[in-house]
């Protein structure tokens, strides 16, 4: 059930590589863990993350976690959609990308678990 | 035991006859409450001997000593200010909310959908701020200004946090000119945060490295000045800026938040709140829309319902420690609910003509008499003020001894002597205070002034307050007596308090608060005392403290109370300062870390952090007792650095720990200290004591063991008792530094070791303290020995009544669970199909009349119950026959009996609306949603709305009246 076009984190956020650019969300398993997503607190563009970084925080009514960066590099874009809709979160979570980040070392993509493995985690 | 003497005060407390608990008995299985006590609490900790401690007195002979007790407090006419000013509680106002257990005795309205009544006046009460301070959002409510004031600044500290890189000093610029109570409080609160105060003259003090600025308005010497240019200054310097403020007040000035403050906090006492010798009392805490996720309190919100009305609810709780836990945005738990909703219902009972009014007449006296003094030649230095003047050059002892000989208390600040007014200043106390002065010049007193006068305010302009306030529709209605009588019971008859059925909230000790446990907190001896007032015009209280005092420590074991807290999380950062004090005093200051079991309540994370310690959390075995080896290990790990263990007992499980003294051993044996969380105190009373587990410190929520009600979510008191090596680190206090009375064990302020005031008045929210000295007098020492047996008794029959229909997560190896337990509703709950959660129960609960257990704390998917001695054994049997068809009607929908989606349980609470609606679509009958069992139709309980959307309410915060339009749109 979860795209092989995805790479995931054992911190259960997904992210979506096409040549620099990466897109970063969370994936399915966190957002059911998480229930009805409320707020989202993302950073602004042209903050830049280490791997493994605090980037935001998401909240559901019972809830709250931090979203750590699954790779490094700066932040060129941010979803200003989600922060009127953030249950899109729960409707579409790997359609509902948070941010764009404009990858530090293009290609270094590991540590990520890809579709299977990362389904495994959560079984 | 002697446990039911007709007509004694304990056969009324405790719920159960002796034929009752014999039936309970046989229904656990044990001969006798001597052999389930047995089996339930460890033998190696038992107390070896009774306490030795008063006889019970009747209610009868305690009201009537009482009597005697308060009448060596004296009221004088309270000049003092200081943020306690006196006031008039509407009649209407103190008969219908302040004395009615309908208000008083609900819990926090975590259970949203029988609480609108509380949450729509808590609403009302974050508009009155929101509206008079001119800020877009308040939180309702805070412990007191004091505290306030350091949650505004941690605030700022937060916020700025992500401006300011890691390691640069944080400095918090501090007005002189604020209250010196909020001052100590925040050098408490400042300090293990590494945050430096800059106390001064806040136009001369650098902001360069400054996070942030309070000031006061109008200020500690009761002036008012344009607060414009010093909140730009700090503005352009990249500071944020809290004002401290008064209600009263700001109906009059242009409010801090037209003059660019950040945040408002203040005190809401002098709207019709008892002054009470300190509290309890309702603070704010107003700031921007910004912010509100920083923000420390509870918020009430707009949502709605499953029908799509409009509904309020507890809005935003993932800032809350009860689920951020030590990244919370504060420890507060317990607030102050009925105390926020009596300054609610004042501004909704006069309206903001009423309001200005009022202030009208407090700032015309402070102007006449600013006059007479003028020309008896003395010296006002204010230049403009609302209610507070300030004379300095005049003869202190000499006007001190004529204002005492008329009964009159002033403040003396040096050689200044301060003036404040409030609402119950008569002409006669004018003529008296004018007199005073005279006198002390020698003048024959005789006063000749000129009242009524028109409003003439002295402020300048630009001070003026022209913007409207209170102008939502709730405010300019209910000003008959008659009107506001039924809005205040239109409201109470939507929430379900212990007036209405047990609440059965496990850690909650949701026990009797007898009537005449009560009565004496209206009493004016207590209620109309100022926190500063002389001690020897105090030495009721005083009696009261040192009795009580003594009674705590008897009970605990321990060598020394402190009555400052406010709160059981204020109680536990008490405790951990104290330790923290104990520590660096030897040399040991390295010593901050705290080990906390993965189990325990949020605020225990939460005042860890504020009392900038590091929290380490230790594991929890399959029986969910703390495991012994993580315990061990962790306290090797950290053996130069570990500060304290933080340990409930018996444990949030619900389970007598048959290691305790052992987990307090290898702690000490570390050079850690045991803190003991005392929210399960009622299982402990005349059994064991913190003392003989081994701890060195702990916080007695009085608002569960001790009888103090909920209030609808506050107020409570969580004072802290201390082995003798940890007393002299004690709270402190900068105005009140006396002993309660000289009692060497009772509580006490102010040691030389002392760490900084917790609170903002000396004995926290002093006149409830009677309510737990009454109880403590009353059930004396075998009274409350039976109360915890029976509290221990009761838990065990709900267990033995609901074996087979629910799984019981933990109980000790007899079986035995202590006076709460945890049921499992996870095996319920399914991902895909049919589903029911702990939610559906809650909620259907409320069909049933009942208030939901605790939910989800502290196993996710569960329910704890603690059903106190208060209940009698015919409505346990109730609430159990609820919980069994409850099951019941899991069991249907698990086996596809009843429909997945549209059953009673996710359908539910029902209104009567729906119920009794022409159209009815759902498979099951009307009867079945609202009248289940038979015992429900003859104590109906009709929930206001149905389920409620909380998602929607928090992803659209509106958190003040909407208006009226607003209601519409939802709709």
């Amino acid at each position: 059930m979860y795209p092989s076009d995805l790479k995931y984190t054992k911190e259960h956020e997904w992210v979506r590589v096409a040549g620099d650019r990466a897109q970063v969300g969370v994936t399915d398993y966190a957002q059911k863990q998480l229930g009805d997503v409320v707020y989202l607190e993302l950073p602004d563009v042209g903050k830049t993350f280490s791997k493994g970084d605090v980037f935001g925080t998401i909240e559901s009514v019972k809830a709250v976690s931090e979203l750590y960066a699954p790779v490094g590099g700066e932040v060129v874009e941010v979803n200003s959609h989600l922060a009127q809709h953030p249950e899109s979160v729960n409707s579409d979570p790997h359609g509902s990308w948070m941010i764009v980040m404009k990858l530090a070392n293009p290609g270094d993509t590991g540590g990520l678990l890809d579709a299977n493995a990362y389904t495994d985690l959560t079984k | 035991m002697n446990d039911t003497i007709p007509g004694s005060f304990q056969s009324r407390h405790i719920g159960p006859d002796e034929p009752e608990r014999d039936a309970m008995l046989r229904a656990i299985g044990v001969p006798s409450l001597d052999a389930l006590i047995d089996q339930t609490v460890p033998p190696g900790i038992r107390l070896e001997k009774p306490l030795d401690m008063p006889e019970a007195d009747t209610e009868f002979g305690y009201l009537r000593r009482l009597r005697t007790i308060a009448a060596n407090n004296q009221v004088a006419r309270s000049c003092i200010g200081m943020g306690y000013y006196d006031c008039i509680t509407p009649s209407v106002i103190l008969r219908n909310v302040f004395e009615n257990p309908g208000w008083y005795t609900p819990y926090t309205p975590y259970q949203a959908e029988i609480a609108q009544g509380r949450l729509e006046s808590l609403l009302n009460f974050q508009t009155v701020v929101k509206d008079l301070t001119a800020m877009d959002i308040a939180t309702a409510s805070l412990l007191d200004e004091g505290t306030a004031a350091a949650e505004a600044m941690t605030m700022f500290h937060r916020l700025q946090a992500k401006k300011t890189s890691v390691g640069q000093t944080s400095v918090f610029l501090v007005s002189d000119r604020c209250f010196p109570q909020t001052l100590d409080v925040l050098k408490g609160r400042a300090e293990p945060l590494d945050i430096r105060l800059e106390i001064g003259d806040p136009g001369a003090l650098p902001m360069e490295n400054a996070f942030g600025l309070l000031l006061q308005y109008p200020d500690d010497h009761g002036e008012v000045r344009d607060l414009r240019p010093i909140i730009d200054k700090a503005h352009a310097a990249g500071l944020l800026v809290a004002v401290a403020s008064d209600l009263l007040a700001l109906t009059l000035l242009t409010p801090p938040g037209e003059m660019g403050a950040d945040a408002v906090i203040g005190n809401s006492q002098r709207f019709g709140v008892p002054l009470g010798y300190g509290g309890p009392h309702a603070a704010f805490l107003a700031t921007r829309e910004a912010f509100v996720r920083q923000a420390a309190g509870r918020i009430i919100g707009l949502s709605v319902d499953a029908r799509g009305q409009h509904a309020l609810r507890m809005a935003l709780q993932t800032r809350e420690q009860h689920i951020r836990r030590e990244k919370a945005t504060s420890n507060i738990c317990t607030a102050q609910a009925l105390l926020a909703n009596m300054a609610a219902m004042y501004a909704v009972y006069h309206g903001p003509k009423g309001l200005r009014a009022i202030a009208e007449g407090v700032h015309n006296k402070a102007r006449v008499i600013e006059d007479a003094l003028a020309a008896l030649g003395f010296r006002q230095t204010n230049a403009a003020y609302f209610d507070t003047l300030r004379i300095e050059g005049a003869s202190v002892p000499a006007v001190r001894t004529a204002a005492e000989a008329a009964g009159i208390n002033f403040r003396y600040d040096g050689g200044a002597i301060g003036i404040s007014l409030d609402e119950t200043t008569t002409i006669g106390d004018v003529r008296d205070i004018i007199g005073a002065f005279a006198a002390a010049k020698g003048e024959d007193g005789t006063v000749i002034f000129k009242y009524p006068v028109p409003f003439s305010p002295n402020v300048p302009a630009a001070l003026r307050r022209t913007s409207a306030y209170l102008t939502h529709p709730v405010f300019n209605t209910h000003h008959s007596e008659t009107k506001m009588m039924r809005y205040i019971r239109s409201l109470e008859r939507k929430d379900v308090g212990l007036d209405t059925s047990m609440i059965p909230l496990g850690s909650c000790t949701m026990k009797l608060n007898a009537a005449s446990e009560m009565i004496p907190v209206s009493w004016p001896e207590f209620s109309r005392m100022h926190p500063f007032a002389p001690a020897e015009q105090a030495k009721g209280y005083a009696q009261i403290f040192d009795e009580l005092g003594d009674a705590l420590c008897r009970i605990t074991g321990f060598a020394a109370v402190s009555l400052q807290p406010n709160s059981g999380a204020q109680g536990e950062f008490a405790g951990l300062m104290a330790i923290r004090a104990y520590h660096r005093d030897r040399g040991d200051a390295k010593r901050n870390v705290v080990l906390i079991p993965s189990s325990a309540h949020g605020t225990n994370p939460a005042s860890a952090t504020m009392a900038g310690l590091k929290v380490v959390v230790t594991k929890c075995d399959s029986n969910g007792n703390v495991e012994l080896g993580d315990l061990h290990a962790k306290a090797e790990q950290y053996k130069d650095t570990l500060a304290a263990l933080m340990v409930t007992y018996p444990s949030t499980h619900g389970v007598f720990e048959e290691d305790i003294k052992e987990i307090c051993a290898i702690v000490h044996g570390h050079g850690g200290q045991v803190y003991m969380d005392g929210a399960n105190m009622n299982a402990q009373v005349g059994l064991t004591s913190p003392a003989a587990i081994g701890a060195d410190v702990c916080h007695l929520n009085l608002h569960k063991t001790f009888a103090i009600p909920h209030g609808g979510g506050g107020p409570g008191m969580g004072p802290i008792a201390v082995a003798k090596h940890l007393a002299p680190y004690l709270p402190g206090h900068p105005i009140v530094s006396a002993s309660g009375g000289g009692a060497p064990r009772a509580s006490s302020n102010g040691g030389t070791k002392a760490i900084p005031a917790i609170s903002a008045a000396p004995w926290g929210s002093a006149s409830i303290l009677l309510i737990s000295y009454g109880y403590i007098r009353m059930l004396g020492v075998d009274g409350m020995t039976s109360a915890t047996r029976v509290a221990i008794l009761n838990a065990n029959y709900l267990k033995a009544r609901l074996q087979g229909h629910y799984d019981v997560l933990y109980a000790n190896h007899n079986g035995r669970v202590a006076h709460e337990m945890i049921f499992d509703l996870r095996p319920f709950k399914h991902a895909a199909g049919a589903s029911v959660d702990e939610s559906d129960v809650a909620k259907r609960l409320m069909d049933y009349g009942f208030h939901a257990p605790t939910v989800s704390f502290p196993v996710a998917g569960t329910m704890m119950i603690e059903p106190t001695e208060s209940e009698s054994k015919d409505e346990l049997d109730r609430f159990c026959d609820a919980l069994i068809a409850i099951r019941k009607e899991i069991q249907a929908v698990m086996e596809g009996k009843a429909d997945a989606k549209d059953n009673v349980l996710k359908n539910a609470p029902h209104t009567a609306e729906e119920v009794s609606a022409d159209q009815w679509s759902h498979p099951y009958t009307r009867e079945q949603a609202a009248y289940p069992l038979p015992f429900v139709k003859a104590n109906k309980f009709w929930p206001a709305v149905a389920r409620i959307d909380n998602p929607y309410g928090d992803r659209n915060l509106i958190c003040a009246c909407p208006p009226v339009e607003a209601y519409a749109e939802t709709l």
